[in-house]
């Protein structure tokens, strides 16, 4: 079943930036603060030029304020809000990010040089282990495109990354009671990694990504659940073994290393069978929706599984 | 001892009613904002988590009350049944937005989560057991059952024992707010066994000398 579209037209044009600006000028200074709290980052945001992308979903891309505002961000808070009103300080920007380990060429990547690769819109489902899912309209270019050019060795099996540790501007990284150990580490076998649909994003509808979804550069891999597509990367190291992932070290009978989404198999403490498509519905009445084995990507990413046990290998 | 000014005996009966109507804003504050998209984008799971604090707040305030006198000399014991019986209006609530706004009265899907799930399985339990304690909250019963009264109603203990386990599983990881009511209700409860012997140690304490022999 194939639940792609061929290219359309870019996000860009669905909604016009022009649109947010005579929109923010409505709002005023005043009610937009009010409104996105502590988002200055938001209304930083610089454009973005990209070409379509090779994937398109025909659903409608969710507000871009509900995308901003409604997120888990622990590096921010535990709160859905609080990586929208807590990541004023964070400063995106000098960034780098060294691609190590198991490669011939190693390399500390600076942000500008990423951006010169070739974006692309990606228009993909989110679905977030909670039960809950949104469409995003991603800027970014295949993770391939990046590990291709510091030639992986022959031994290297999986890919290991790193978010940063900034506790002076990642107020969930400071304090006396942290909910997760940092740095978050995630990780992707090779040939997961290496899969077309699998990208770093460094914009969003349009613009640089904002702090609160993962500033300045994020992995997006829309066929797992959504914190396998781990925020702000400063490490992307090449490894033989399947790396720690900070989730499964918090509670591996609910967390597993694939994480693929899949509506047979429930989470422990609740079912995964159904989510909630964020900003659909109005007001108490929200219908939920069928969630989608490895959430509707299963024509391109099922042969990746071929074999295996998936409910053992969740 | 601290001391709070009396209530004149005419507004006991009015203040208690007040408590009852300023117990149950919160819901419909919340509602109504749930409702006008005032709680967020996933309203219907903010409406049903803020229902569940506030039941375990309101089952929590319940036991503060014998503590409240035994340690502060504050009797406020004309409003714990109050207290009592909104903690188990918003655990109703709560169960409701569950099944029928969360779960959209897929009947299947909330027994599916009642015998497989130990959080909801907990939280259900508790429910259930507040039924017996919310039908017996008035005069007549503790009249007609006399000391067994006292021993049923010491259900409470662990209903709220088990509110705040439900909590705390519901969570992905230990936060500070389940941690918070975590600590609140253990103290409030491993007060329980130690509280005959230090209300006699206080009493001594306020008897004349001569008296102690």
């Amino acid at each position: 079943m194939s639940v792609y579209q061929p290219p359309k037209i870019p996000t860009s044009e669905i909604t016009p930036k022009s649109a947010y600006l005579s929109r923010r000028t409505f709002v005023g200074g005043a009610a937009a603060g009010l409104v996105l709290g502590g988002t200055a980052a938001t209304a930083i945001a610089a454009p973005l030029q990209a070409k379509p992308g090779p994937y398109k979903l025909d659903e409608k891309p969710t507000p871009k304020e509900a995308i901003t505002t409604y997120n888990n961000y622990y590096e921010f808070g535990v709160n859905k809000s609080d990586p929208a009103q807590n990541s004023g300080k964070f400063k995106p920007t000098p960034w780098t990010v060294a691609v190590e380990g198991l490669v011939n060429k190693p390399k500390m990547f600076g942000l500008e040089e990423l951006m010169k690769l070739q974006l692309e819109e990606r228009t993909y489902r989110m679905r977030c282990v909670e039960g809950w899912s949104m469409v995003i309209p991603w800027i970014g270019f295949p993770l391939k495109a990046l590990l291709d050019q510091v030639e992986p060795q022959g031994s290297a099996k999986y890919v290991a990354f790193e978010t940063v540790v900034r506790p002076s501007e990642m107020p969930g990284q400071s304090g006396f009671f942290q909910p997760l150990p940092w740095p978050y580490v995630e990780g992707l076998r090779l040939d997961e990694a290496n899969h077309p649909l699998t990208i770093l994003a460094v914009g969003l509808y349009g613009e640089t990504l904002p702090n609160q979804n993962g500033a300045p550069i994020r992995l997006v891999v829309p066929w797992k659940y959504g914190f396998k597509s781990i925020k702000s990367i400063v490490k992307i190291k090449l490894v033989e073994k399947q790396p720690e992932t900070t989730w499964k070290n918090a509670n591996a009978k609910e967390y597993g290393f694939y994480s693929n989404v899949n509506p047979a198999v429930d989470h422990p403490r609740w079912s995964q069978a159904t989510e909630q498509r964020i900003g659909e519905g109005s007001g108490l009445f929200q219908a939920r929706r069928d969630t989608l084995p490895f959430n509707g990507y299963a024509s391109e990413v099922a042969s990746l599984y071929a074999g295996m046990d998936l409910k053992a290998n969740y | 001892m601290p001391s709070i000014p009396a209530l004149p005996r005419r507004l006991h009966g009015p203040s208690i009613w007040a408590l009852y109507f300023l117990g149950l804003c919160p819901a419909v504050w919340y509602f109504y904002q749930a409702a006008t998209g005032g709680l967020g984008f996933n309203p219907v799971k903010e409406f049903e988590h803020l229902l569940g604090i506030w039941a375990l707040r309101f089952l929590v305030a319940a036991l503060v009350i014998t503590p409240l006198r035994d340690l502060a000399g504050i009797n406020w014991f004309r409003y714990r049944r109050a207290l009592g019986l909104l903690g188990f209006y918003y655990v109703l609530m709560h169960f409701s937005v569950y099944a029928l706004l969360d779960l959209q009265l897929n009947l299947g899907a909330v027994w599916g989560d009642i015998v497989k799930r130990p959080y909801i399985t907990i939280g259900m339990a508790c429910l259930v057991l507040l039924i017996p304690l919310a039908v017996t909250s008035n005069n007549w019963s503790i009249k007609r059952l006399g000391s067994r009264w006292n021993s049923l109603h010491k259900l409470s203990y662990l209903i709220l024992a088990g509110g705040v386990l439900h909590f705390i599983l519901a969570r992905k990881s230990l936060t500070l707010e389940p941690s918070f009511y975590l600590a609140l209700s253990a103290l409030l409860l491993a007060y329980r066994p130690v509280r005959k012997p230090l209300v006699k140690w206080k009493r001594g304490l306020g008897q004349p000398v001569q008296s102690r022999g």
